[in-house]
C-alpha cells in the first residue's frame, strides 16, 4: 500500500519531469532558495541582538549604528534574492500546474479515444467523468499546493533545525521534543481526519448517485405522487453526508489550533528553559560555541514560531495529498487501461482503375484472369479498393471496395463462456439489404458490433469483400461501414456541424443534399436558425425522431459502400417514415445495408430477412418466402392482427 | 441570495453563532502570549528568580490552553455550522425540486440540477465555514495585533501604517484582476467537462466514424484554451506570495534596523529586547490574516455564483399548487377537453395545442396516432395536471382538474410517460411505486395483464431481481411491460400509456391491451401509440395534426374517410391487407 503510493509520486514526478525537464528542477531550486533564505534572518537576528545586548546601556548610537546597519543590509541583499527566487517559483508553478493538467486531460482524452468499446459498455459513465472532474482536481490540488508547501516546509524546517543546533543544543532538544508530540497528534487526529474525508467522498458519491437518479425520474416521480418517499430517502442519504462530512471537518478544524497552541506552549517552554538556562548558567553544548544569552533565547522564540508554523503547515497538506494520490492513482489506472488492439494492415486506398495499356504490361503481377487492375490513387476518384500487402510474397493486390460481407459459423460471447451468438452464417451480396428481426436480447446488434470489430468474434469467421476483417485495419473497416444507431448521439454545434461530422470535408451543399436525402432537410428549415441552429446538451431542444433524422443525415453525408441501420428510425413515426423510407431507399441504392427494426413494415422489402432467436438463426428467406414458411415470422407478422 | 440561503440555517444558528464568539477567545489569548513572554524576556534578562520565571510559565500555558480550548470548541462548533448549513440546503433544494411541475422541470437541466446540489453547495459550505471562523479571526486578529504594537513599539508601529495599505491594496488589485478571470474560465472548464461527457456518451458514434483523432484535436483545442486563461489568472494570483514576502521582509528590515536605533538610543527604555522579538511576531500575524483575508475574499467570491445557483433552485416557484378548497373523489373516468390551448411556457410564442374540444365516457378506450411533434404527448398531459391549460378547461370524472387534489387527481389518472425510469431496486420495490401496500397477489396480477409476470418468472430472483440504475440490466420493452404493470397497480379511472410499448413486440402488445380489455373494463384507457395496430381496436380513434384534432372515428371510418390515418396505415400495412383478404 505504502509502497504503491510511493509509486504513483515518483511516477507522476517523472512524468511531470518528462513534460518539463528544466522547468521542474529550475523550480525546485527556486523553492529550496527561497525556504532556506527566508530562515536565515534568525542568524542575523541573533548577531544584531548580540551587538545590543553588548552595548545598550552605552546609549552610542554612533558606536555600533555601522555595524548593525552592515549586518541589516546583508540580510537585505538575502531578502532581495529571496524575493527573486519567490517571484521566479511562484510564477513557473503557475505555468507548470496549468500545463501539467492540460497535458494529463490530452493524455487521457487521447487514452479514452483509443479504448475499446467494452471498457465505455462495462464501465460506469459518470464514473469515467469524475477522472477528469475530480481526480483531476485533487491532482491541481497536490501539484499547485501540497508539493510546493511540503517542499517549503521541509527545507524549512531542516534549515531552522541546523541554525538551532548550530546556537544551542538544550533549547533544541526541548523544541525537539514538542515536535515529537505534535506528530503524533497530526498522525493520530490527522488520520481521524483523512479516515472521515475518505468517508466523506463516499457519502457525497451517494448523494450524488440518488440525486442524479431522482432528477432523471423526477417527472415519474409525480405521475406518481412519489415526492415523499424519495424525500424520506434523501434524508437519509443527506443526514449520513452530514455526519461524515461533520467528523471529517471537525477533526480537521480542531487540528489546527491544537498544533498551534502546542506551537504556543513549545514558546512558552522555551521562553523558560531559556530563562533558567540564563540563571542557572548552564554551559552552553552548541556548534558555535556561543554562550548562552539573550542574544540567543530571543531569536530561538522565533525560530521556535517558525518550526511549529511550518509543521502544522506541512499537517494541513496531509488530507490534500491522501486525496492526491488516490486520484492520481485513479488517473493512472486509466491511462494504463489497455488501448484497442488493431493488427490489420490491409488498408483502403484511393484507386483508379489501370488502363488496358498498362493492365496488359502488368501480368507479370498477381492477378487472377479478367480481373479489372487497380492503381492506387492519391486523390480522390470515388473509387476505393483494399489495399492487401502480402508478406511472404512481397506483392501489394487490390480488391475493389463493393460490400460484400459473409459471416461463417460466427460464436460469440460478451463475456467468456456466455456465448450470446451461436452459429450465424450468412451473406450479403453487394447492393443487398439484409434484415434482422427478433426480441430484444435475441443478438440482432451484437452482430453489427462485431462487424465493425467493436467487439471481436469468438470463432468464425467474417469477410468483407472476401478479405478476413481481422486483416483490415479497423479505422478504415469502420470508414466502409456506416451506421446509425437507435440511441441518437449528437454533438454540441450547429445542425451543419452535426450532419459534416460524417465527412469532414463536405462542402454546405453536400450536407443539405444528405439532409435532403434522409428527409431531415424539412424540419431542419423550420427551425429558427436552419442549418445554423445549435444544438445542446445531445440536441435536447430537438425531438427522438428529428435527431434520428439527423444522424441518418449524417451517415449519408459519409457515403459508405456498407451501412447498419440499428432501429435507426423507431422513433419516427411511420408516416414521416415512410417519406424518410424514400430517401432511404435512395440512399440505400448500390449499397449493402443492414437492417435492424422492431417494426416488420421497416424490413418488409429486404433482400433477405434473418429471423434471430436467442442468438441463433431460426428462419431467413425474404418477406414472401417466410410468409408462406408460416414460421416465427409470419406470427409475429400476424401477430398484430390477432384480435381482429 | 444571501437572505435566502440564510433560511436555511435554522437549527444550526447557534453553531453559528457561537462559533464567532469562540474564535474572538482565541483570538484574544493568541494575542497576548508574546506580550507576556516579552515581559518574561525582560525579567529574565533583568535576572529574575525561579519563582517569577515559573510563575509566568504557569501563566502561560493556562492562556494556551485556554486557547486550545477556545479554539477546538470554535472548530467544533463551526463543522457542525457548516455542514449543518449544507445539509438544510441540500434538503431544501431537494424538497423544492420534489414540489416543482412538469414546467419547472423542464427549465433546469438535469445534469445542472444535479451539479447544484453538489458541487455548488459544497462551495457555499467551505465559503461558510470561512465567514464564521476565518473571516472573523483574520480582522480581529489585524486590529489586536495592530493595537498591541501601538501598545509597545509606539513610533514603530507606523510602519505597519505604511506596510498594511500597500498589502491590502496588492492583494485587492490580484482579486479585482483575477475574478473575471477565473469566472470566464470556470463557464470554459465547464464545456470543457460537458464535451468530454458528450464524447463518452458518443463513443460508438467516435469510433463508427473513426473520428478519434478529430475528437482529440477539437478537445486539445478546447483544453489549451482553458490552460492558457487558467494559466494567465493563476500567474496573476501567483503575485500574492511574493507580495506578501516582500511586506513581512520590509517590515523585518525596519523593525531590526530601527528598533536595534531605538533600544539604544533609549538605553533600553522606549523598546527593550524582548519587546523588539514581540514585534517581529505580531507583524508576522497581522501581514498572515491579511493573506487570510485575502484568501477568504477570493473563495467568498467564488461561492457567491454557486450561491446564486442555489437560491434560483430555492426561489423557483412551483407554477402548479393545490387549490383552496381541493376535490378529494375522482366520480368517474369522464375527461373532457373545453376549447384547451396550451403553450409550453408564457414566454414562448407556438401554442403546441390549438382549440381542442373532445368528450370522452368513462370506461372508454381512445387510441391517439399522428405524426412526430403533433402533441400527442401534450394532449394527454393535461388530463393528469402535468401542466395547466394555457386556456380553455380540462375536466375530469365532470370536475376541472384544477380543483382537484394533485394527489388524488394524479392516483386516479395514472400516466405511462413516454421517457419511462425504473428506479435501482428490486422489482418489488419499482413496483409498489404504484400502490405502496400491493400484496404480492396483486403484483403478480399487475405483471400478468402487463404481460410482465412471464419474464419476471424467469429471473433467478423472480420479483426480487435487482433493477440497476436507469433499468440498464432489462430489455426496452421489458422496461416499458414493467413501467405499464408499476401504473395498473394504482388501479386507476384513467389510464394514459404514451407509446408505452414501441418496444414490446406486436403480439405481446396485443396481449397486454387485451387484458386491459378484460380485466380493468370501467378504466378509462387512453393509448398513444405509433403503430395503427395498436389502436385498431379501440372505441375511437383521434388523429392528431399540428396540434389539433384532424379526425375522431373507429378504424373503419377513419380508412375510409380520414387521409392521414390512411396514409399511416398503409405505410405500415402495405401486405397487411392483402393477408387479411
Amino acid at each position: 500500500m505504502e509502497n504503491k503510493k510511493k509509486n504513483t509520486i515518483v511516477r507522476l514526478l517523472k512524468t511531470m519531469l518528462g513534460f518539463y525537464p528544466v522547468m521542474l528542477p529550475a523550480t525546485i531550486a527556486c523553492i529550496v532558495f527561497n525556504a532556506v533564505v527566508s530562515s536565515i534572518p534568525s542568524v542575523f537576528m541573533q548577531n544584531i541582538i548580540a551587538v545590543i545586548e553588548k552595548n545598550w546601556q552605552k546609549g552610542d548610537w554612533g558606536a555600533v549604528g555601522g555595524q548593525i546597519l552592515r549586518l541589516v543590509s546583508i540580510l537585505a541583499v538575502f531578502y532581495i534574492l529571496s524575493l527573486a527566487a519567490g517571484f521566479t517559483f511562484n510564477q513557473l508553478m503557475a505555468i507548470m500546474t496549468q500545463g501539467t493538467l492540460k497535458k494529463m486531460r490530452e493524455k487521457m482524452f487521447g487514452k479514452m479515444q483509443r479504448l475499446p468499446v467494452k471498457y465505455f459498455d462495462t464501465n460506469d459513465h459518470g464514473d469515467i467523468m469524475s477522472y477528469y472532474t475530480n481526480d483531476i482536481d485533487t491532482l491541481r490540488q497536490m501539484i499547485s499546493q501540497s508539493f510546493p508547501h511540503l517542499l517549503i516546509s521541509g527545507v524549512t524546517v531542516l534549515t531552522i533545525f541546523g541554525i538551532m543546533v548550530y546556537y544551542c543544543l538544550w533549547l533544541t532538544l526541548v523544541v525537539v521534543l514538542g515536535v515529537a508530540v505534535m506528530t503524533v497528534l497530526i498522525k493520530k487526529v490527522g488520520g481521524g481526519s483523512a479516515k472521515f474525508f475518505i468517508k466523506q467522498q463516499n457519502a457525497l458519491g451517494k448523494v450524488e448517485g440518488f440525486v442524479e437518479e431522482m432528477m432523471y425520474g423526477q417527472k415519474v416521480i409525480k405521475v406518481f405522487c412519489h415526492e415523499e418517499e424519495s424525500e424520506a430517502d434523501f434524508d437519509r442519504y443527506n443526514d449520513i453526508l452530514f455526519e461524515e462530512s461533520r467528523k471529517a471537518n471537525q477533526y480537521a478544524n480542531i487540528l489546527g489550533p491544537i498544533l498551534n497552541n502546542i506551537g504556543n506552549i513549545l514558546y512558552v517552554l522555551v521562553a523558560i528553559t531559556g530563562g533558567l538556562l540564563l540563571t542557572l548558567n548552564v554551559q552552553n553544548v552548541s556548534i558555535s560555541g556561543i554562550p548562552i544569552g539573550i542574544s540567543i533565547v530571543v531569536p530561538f522564540l522565533n525560530m521556535t514560531k517558525q518550526f511549529a508554523g511550518n509543521i502544522g503547515q506541512v499537517s494541513h497538506q496531509v488530507n490534500a495529498v491522501v486525496m492526491g494520490i488516490a486520484g492520481t492513482e485513479r488517473i493512472f489506472s486509466l491511462l494504463d487501461q489497455e488501448s484497442e488492439q488493431d493488427q490489420g494492415y490491409v488498408t483502403l486506398v484511393n484507386v483508379r482503375e489501370k488502363s488496358c495499356k498498362s493492365q496488359a504490361g502488368a501480368d507479370d503481377q498477381q492477378s487472377g484472369e479478367g480481373e479489372v487492375l487497380f492503381e492506387e490513387s492519391k486523390e480522390r476518384t470515388g473509387l476505393w479498393a483494399w489495399k492487401h500487402p502480402h508478406r511472404e510474397a512481397g506483392t501489394v493486390t487490390y480488391t475493389k471496395l463493393e460490400g460484400d460481407v459473409r459471416l461463417q459459423k460466427v460464436d460469440f460471447g460478451y463475456e467468456p463462456g456466455k456465448t450470446v451468438l451461436h452459429d450465424i452464417s450468412l451473406y450479403a451480396k453487394p447492393g443487398q439489404k439484409v434484415a434482422f428481426v427478433g426480441a430484444t436480447g435475441a443478438g440482432k446488434t451484437t452482430i453489427t458490433n462485431l462487424l465493425n470489430r467493436f467487439y471481436d468474434i469468438a470463432d468464425g469467421k467474417i469477410r468483407y469483400d472476401g478479405i478476413n476483417i481481422n486483416k483490415i485495419r479497423k479505422s478504415d473497416l469502420r470508414r466502409s461501414l456506416g451506421i446509425v444507431l437507435q440511441d441518437t448521439n449528437l454533438f454540441t454545434g450547429s445542425v451543419m456541424e452535426n450532419i459534416r461530422y460524417g465527412k469532414l470535408d463536405a462542402a454546405d451543399e453536400e450536407c443539405i443534399a444528405a439532409a435532403k436525402l434522409a428527409g431531415a432537410d424539412d424540419f431542419i428549415t423550420r427551425l429558427p436558425e436552419g442549418y445554423d441552429t445549435l444544438l445542446t446538451e445531445n440536441g435536447a431542444n430537438l425531438s427522438q425522431g428529428q435527431r434520428q433524422l439527423l444522424s441518418i443525415a449524417r451517415a449519408a453525408v459519409a457515403d459508405p459502400p456498407v451501412m447498419i441501420l440499428d432501429e435507426a428510425t423507431s422513433s419516427i413515426d411511420t408516416r414521416t417514415e415512410a417519406i424518410v423510407q424514400r430517401g432511404m431507399d435512395a440512399l440505400m441504392k448500390g449499397r449493402t445495408v443492414f437492417v435492424i427494426a422492431h417494426r416488420l413494415s421497416t424490413v418488409k422489402n429486404s433482400d433477405v430477412i434473418i429471423v434471430l432467436d436467442h442468438g441463433r438463426i431460426i428462419e431467413k428467406g425474404n418477406h414472401q418466402e417466410l410468409l408462406e414458411k408460416k414460421g416465427q415470422y409470419y406470427q409475429l407478422y400476424t401477430g398484430a392482427f390477432e384480435l381482429e | 441570495m444571501v437572505r435566502q440561503l440564510a433560511k436555511s440555517i435554522r437549527e444550526y444558528k447557534r453553531a453559528s453563532i457561537a462559533t464567532p464568539l469562540l474564535v474572538s477567545g482565541e483570538v484574544l489569548m493568541e494575542c497576548t502570549i508574546p506580550f507576556i513572554i516579552a515581559r518574561l524576556v525582560n525579567e529574565v534578562k533583568g535576572g529574575c528568580d525561579m519563582g517569577v520565571i515559573l510563575g509566568y510559565g504557569g501563566i502561560l500555558v493556562c492562556m494556551a490552553m485556554l486557547s486550545l480550548l477556545f479554539g477546538g470548541l470554535a472548530g467544533s462548533t463551526c463543522a457542525t455550522a457548516s455542514c449543518g448549513l449544507a445539509r438544510n440546503l441540500r434538503k431544501d433544494m431537494f424538497y423544492s425540486i420534489q414540489g416543482y411541475s412538469f414546467e419547472n422541470i423542464d427549465k433546469f437541466m438535469t445534469s445542472s440540477l444535479v451539479t447544484r446540489m453538489t458541487t455548488d453547495i459544497t462551495n457555499v459550505q467551505n465559503a461558510y465555514m470561512m465567514i464564521i471562523r476565518t473571516a472573523i479571526r483574520s480582522p480581529l486578529m489585524l486590529i489586536f495585533a495592530f493595537v498591541m504594537v501601538f501598545v509597545m513599539g509606539g513610533r514603530m508601529a507606523w510602519i505597519f501604517l505604511f506596510v498594511v495599505p500597500v498589502l491590502a491594496f496588492g492583494l485587492s488589485l490580484v482579486i479585482y484582476k483575477t475574478m473575471p478571470l477565473f469566472r470566464k474560465v470556470f463557464k470554459k472548464y465547464d464545456r470543457l467537462n460537458s464535451s468530454i461527457q458528450e464524447n463518452i456518451k458518443a463513443m460508438r458514434v467516435v469510433k463508427s466514424f473513426v473520428r478519434e483523432d478529430y475528437e482529440q484535436e477539437k478537445f486539445n483545442r478546447a483544453a489549451e484554451d482553458v490552460c492558457t486563461d487558467f494559466t494567465r489568472a493563476e500567474r496573476i494570483l501567483a503575485l500574492n506570495n511574493p507580495l506578501m514576502q516582500f511586506c513581512i521582509y520590509t517590515v523585518m528590515t525596519f523593525v531590526l534596523s530601527f528598533g536595534s536605533y531605538t533600544i539604544i538610543t533609549s538605553r533600553g527604555l522606549d523598546l527593550d529586547v524582548g519587546q523588539l522579538s514581540a514585534l517581529l511576531t505580531y507583524s508576522f500575524m497581522m501581514l498572515n490574516s491579511l493573506m487570510m483575508l485575502s484568501m477568504v475574499f477570493v473563495m467568498i467570491t467564488m461561492a457567491v455564483e454557486s450561491g446564486k445557483r442555489i437560491a434560483e433552485v430555492l426561489e423557483e416557484k412551483s407554477s402548479l399548487s393545490n387549490p383552496e378548497a381541493p376535490v378529494y373523489e375522482v366520480k368517474d373516468g369522464s375527461i373532457s377537453f373545453e376549447h384547451v390551448s396550451f403553450k409550453y411556457s408564457k414566454e414562448a410564442k407556438r401554442r403546441v395545442l390549438k382549440n381542442i374540444d373532445l368528450d370522452i365516457r368513462s370506461g372508454e378506450t381512445i387510441g391517439i396516432i399522428g405524426g412526430t411533434g403533433s402533441s400527442k404527448s401534450s394532449l394527454i398531459q393535461l388530463i393528469s395536471r402535468l401542466y395547466d391549460v394555457t386556456e380553455g378547461a380540462v375536466k375530469v370524472g365532470g370536475v376541472e382538474v384544477r380543483d382537484y387534489d394533485l394527489d388524488t387527481l394524479r392516483n386516479q389518472v395514472a400516466v405511462v410517460l413516454q421517457k419511462n425510469i425504473l428506479f435501482s431496486g428490486t422489482i418489488r420495490e419499482n413496483l409498489r411505486w404504484g400502490n405502496k401496500e400491493a400484496t404480492d397477489e396483486e403484483l403478480v396480477q399487475a405483471c400478468k395483464m402487463a404481460c410482465a409476470d412471464e419474464f419476471i418468472s424467469q429471473f433467478p430472483e423472480g420479483y426480487d431481481t435487482y433493477i440497476e440504475q436507469g433499468g440498464a440490466n432489462v430489455s426496452g420493452g421489458q422496461k416499458q411491460r414493467l413501467c405499464i404493470a408499476r401504473a395498473l397497480l394504482k388501479k386507476p379511472k384513467i389510464l394514459i400509456l404514451d407509446d408505452s410499448t414501441s418496444a414490446v413486440d406486436t403480439r405481446t402488445d396485443a396481449r397486454i391491451r387485451k387484458a386491459m380489455k378484460d380485466y380493468i373494463p370501467e378504466t378509462t384507457k387512453i393509448i398513444i401509440a405509433q403503430r395503427t395496430a395498436s389502436v385498431e381496436d379501440a372505441d375511437r380513434i383521434i388523429v392528431m395534426e399540428g396540434g389539433e384534432i384532424n379526425a375522431i372515428g373507429t378504424h373503419k371510418e377513419l380508412l375510409a374517410s380520414n387521409e392521414i390515418y390512411r396514409e399511416i396505415y398503409t405505410s405500415q400495412n402495405k401486405e397487411g391487407n392483402q393477408l387479411g383478404e
